[in-house]
């Protein structure tokens, strides 16, 4: 049963590409991804209560729920399920401005339920080597996801997006190679299980694991947005589909940093906190650079949210550095926090690409008055993005810098939070300039319907809502957010 | 280990570093993908030496496996990527000119002596001695990936870092068990297959594949 339960989060998706695959997408088959993401999500509940319950479920050294594991399927599948529901409303769009076929449209469907999967696989591998695989595999998934629109612009977004992350992730491949050689002459056999990993940690040589950690979170660092190498991002983001953005932004990003946090576990237990601390602060500061000087004179709007996923990747790192269960349990809150925001964000964006055909940010004027729905979940997505309370991302920003105060990198955290003032006065003014203000006249300035698909509405709304909700309250999330800190601090 | 075979395993790790090192002197697209055949054969050939000295019969099929993927799928592979293309196509503006990346791979090599040396010191075996060459066709591709403009010599520099990183895989101690294995050779498979149709994109979008041609996208 507890098998059946742990695997379900990767056959689930699997069966649903199969579907799409075989009866390709039309209207009978449109929310099958709707009804996969919110059986997946059903399940991960499910297997965060048994985790929390009875403790990690094993599946054949393969696969290992643990708290961390749970908490991230609960974050897929949450963000799944608003991309699932706003799917249908985007691609319709698409077809009938014929900016894609039939067939484009049931690749996407089959390729998202693929990419979906390769992300469970991610989160549960007990294997470093399954890992790598997982996220290598995230890569090859959305490779054609990223160029399906075949303009200029996408094929080489897609080309710079698979060169660069796979040139990344070769990297943390040889990190996994050189940790493999320091686990094996440990003589613990813990081989890459990353959980007898963190527990042989002390036995590990710690001249050859520190080589081995510089290149691992540098590896899945590439793939997290975090800099230097993140130049792939703002392309790879900005080009892809909007319900594909969502899911990279939102997701694929954590899930990549979720790696970086199984490598701290091993590094703090082999070398001290402070050699990932270092590293991680490092990233964070930098990533922050980046996103703020990149901010300031941005014209597009795709990119601008790119950006503010490198600068809460930063924000993320800065958590990790920190390190201690109150640090750990904000970085996961922010990472739910930051998906759905990001997630209504992105889908927001791409409504208004399809109504105002331009994705620069002085081609949008009035919003407000032209598409008040619309333009108040974009305001609103923004306003969660700052930190502002109710959104839980105020609570999970909070807990990051207090904890980068209290553990001894107060300059650290002080350089983050003015850069993420800089950030968000950057963000408030481009995203005022497309809400307010008069509309704008003559022909061309509407060239599709103005009303919101009631789908799309539906989850921009919900995932507002439950952003705000989780500021307010975690509820039972809580329990697992604890368990989850537990198992990154090496105590579970 | 015996002699013969340390003499065997010092060839074929030889010749790793020498087929890198020429990719990084060749400006001819087609010659560089029939280099990186080559180096597919040398790789094949170390780790049939280490399947030879430990008597491991899977080992000999991973050697035959990396063979045919290595040598003859991948490059064959990127010669279709070619087709359709100019004949004797060049590396047009490469960022760096023969005699600064010679010296630059000099330079690599030095470094991954010394960032190995504590993987050498941990286990001195006459596999181990061997993984410093390994890090340093890893870092020679890292560098053709991003000095070349063309998108075929591109892709070659990613597999000359993929190739180190199995080079060195085998010659540590531990190798990353075979269903991982296999997850990695067939995820390299599919990005040069996403690559390459990527590459008849842009030969159809830009009319070239010169990535300098890259530019819609920048802030």
């Amino acid at each position: 049963m507890d098998i059946l339960l742990a695997a379900a989060p990767l056959v689930i998706p699997a069966l649903g590409a199969a579907v799409y695959a075989i009866a390709g997408w039309r209207p009978a088959t449109a929310h099958v991804a709707t009804a996969s993401a919110l059986l997946s999500l059903l399940v991960a509940v499910l297997l965060a209560a048994r985790v929390v319950a009875d403790g990690p479920i094993a599946v054949a050294a393969l696969l290992r729920v643990d708290a961390v594991g749970a908490f991230m399927l609960i974050v897929i599948t949450a963000v799944a399920v608003l991309v699932a529901v706003a799917t249908p409303a985007h691609l319709a769009a698409e077809l009938d401005a014929g900016r894609i076929g039939t067939r484009t449209v049931t690749w996407h469907a089959v390729l998202v339920q693929a990419f979906l999967a390769a992300m469970a696989l991610a989160v549960t591998a007990a294997d470093l080597g399954l890992l790598w695989v997982a996220v290598e595999a995230t890569t090859i998934i959305t490779a054609f996801l990223v160029g399906q629109r075949r303009t200029r612009a996408a094929v080489e977004a897609a080309w710079k997006y698979v060169v660069i992350c796979s040139a990344g992730i070769a990297l943390a491949l040889l990190g996994i190679v050189v940790l493999g050689h320091a686990s094996a002459h440990s003589r613990t056999g813990a081989g890459l299980d990353w959980a007898a990993l963190a527990l042989a940690a002390p036995q590990l040589d710690p001249a050859v694991t520190r080589i081995a950690v510089v290149l691992l979170i540098v590896g899945f660092g590439t793939k997290a947005g975090l800099a230097p190498l993140h130049a792939w991002l703002p392309d790879a983001h900005s080009q892809a589909p909007a319900p594909v953005s969502a899911l990279m932004s939102g997701v694929l990003l954590a899930v990549a940093f979720s790696a970086v946090l199984r490598v701290k576990v091993i590094s703090d237990g082999a070398l001290g906190p402070g050699f990932a601390r270092g590293l991680l602060i490092a990233a964070a500061i930098a990533s922050l650079l980046v996103a703020a000087s990149l901010l300031i004179a941005q014209r597009d709007y795709k990119r601008m949210l790119a950006y503010s996923s490198i600068e809460h990747m930063g924000l993320l790192a800065l958590g990790a550095a920190a390190g201690g269960p109150l640090a750990t349990a904000a970085v996961l809150l922010h990472v739910l926090g930051h998906g759905l925001a990001k997630c209504v964000l992105f889908l927001g964006a791409g409504r208004l690409l399809q109504t105002t055909g331009t994705s620069r940010i002085d081609g949008v004027r009035g919003l407000a008055a032209r598409q008040p729905v619309l333009a108040g979940a974009v305001g609103a997505g923004v306003l969660a993005l700052l930190g502002l309370p109710p959104f839980s991302l105020f609570a999970s920003e909070l807990g990051i810098v207090s904890a980068g105060f209290g553990t001894g990198i107060g300059w650290a955290a002080a350089a983050a939070l003015v850069l993420v003032v800089v950030i968000g006065a950057a963000l408030v003014t481009h995203t005022g300039r497309m809400l307010l203000g008069a509309a704008p006249e003559g022909p061309g300035a509407a060239p599709a319907p103005l009303v919101l698909p009631r789908s799309t509405a539906a989850a921009l709304i919900v995932g507002l809502a439950g952003c705000a909700v989780l500021g307010i309250t975690a509820g039972p999330l809580s329990v697992l957010l604890e368990h989850a800190a537990a198992t990154l601090g090496g105590i579970r | 280990m015996t002699v013969h075979g340390i003499e065997m395993l010092n060839i074929a790790a030889g010749a790793l570093l020498l087929t890198a090192v020429l990719v990084l002197w060749r400006r001819e697209i087609t010659m560089i993908v029939r280099i990186f055949a080559l180096q597919g054969v040398a790789l094949a050939a170390l780790v049939a030496v280490l399947a030879w000295d430990e008597g491991s019969a899977e080992l000999a099929v991973v050697a035959a496996g990396l063979l045919v993927l290595r040598g003859v799928v991948l490059p064959w592979l990127l010669r279709r990527a070619l087709t359709g293309a100019a004949p004797g196509q060049r590396e047009s503006r490469p960022a760096l000119n023969v005699a600064a990346s010679l010296l630059a791979a000099a330079a690599l090599t030095l470094l991954a002596l010394a960032v190995s040396a504590p993987l050498v010191a941990l286990s001195p075996a006459p596999a181990t001695r061997a993984i410093p060459i390994a890090i340093a066709v890893v870092l020679i591709g890292f560098l053709v990936l991003v000095t070349r403009r063309h998108a075929v010599s591109q892709l070659v520099g990613f597999l000359l870092m993929d190739n180190g990183i199995t080079a060195a895989g085998f010659l540590s101690s531990a190798g990353i068990g075979l269903l991982v294995e296999v997850g990695v050779a067939l995820d390299l498979l599919l990005v040069v297959l996403v690559l390459q149709v990527l590459t008849g994109r842009m030969r159809e979008t830009f009319g070239d594949t010169d990535l300098d041609e890259l530019r819609e996208l920048h802030d």
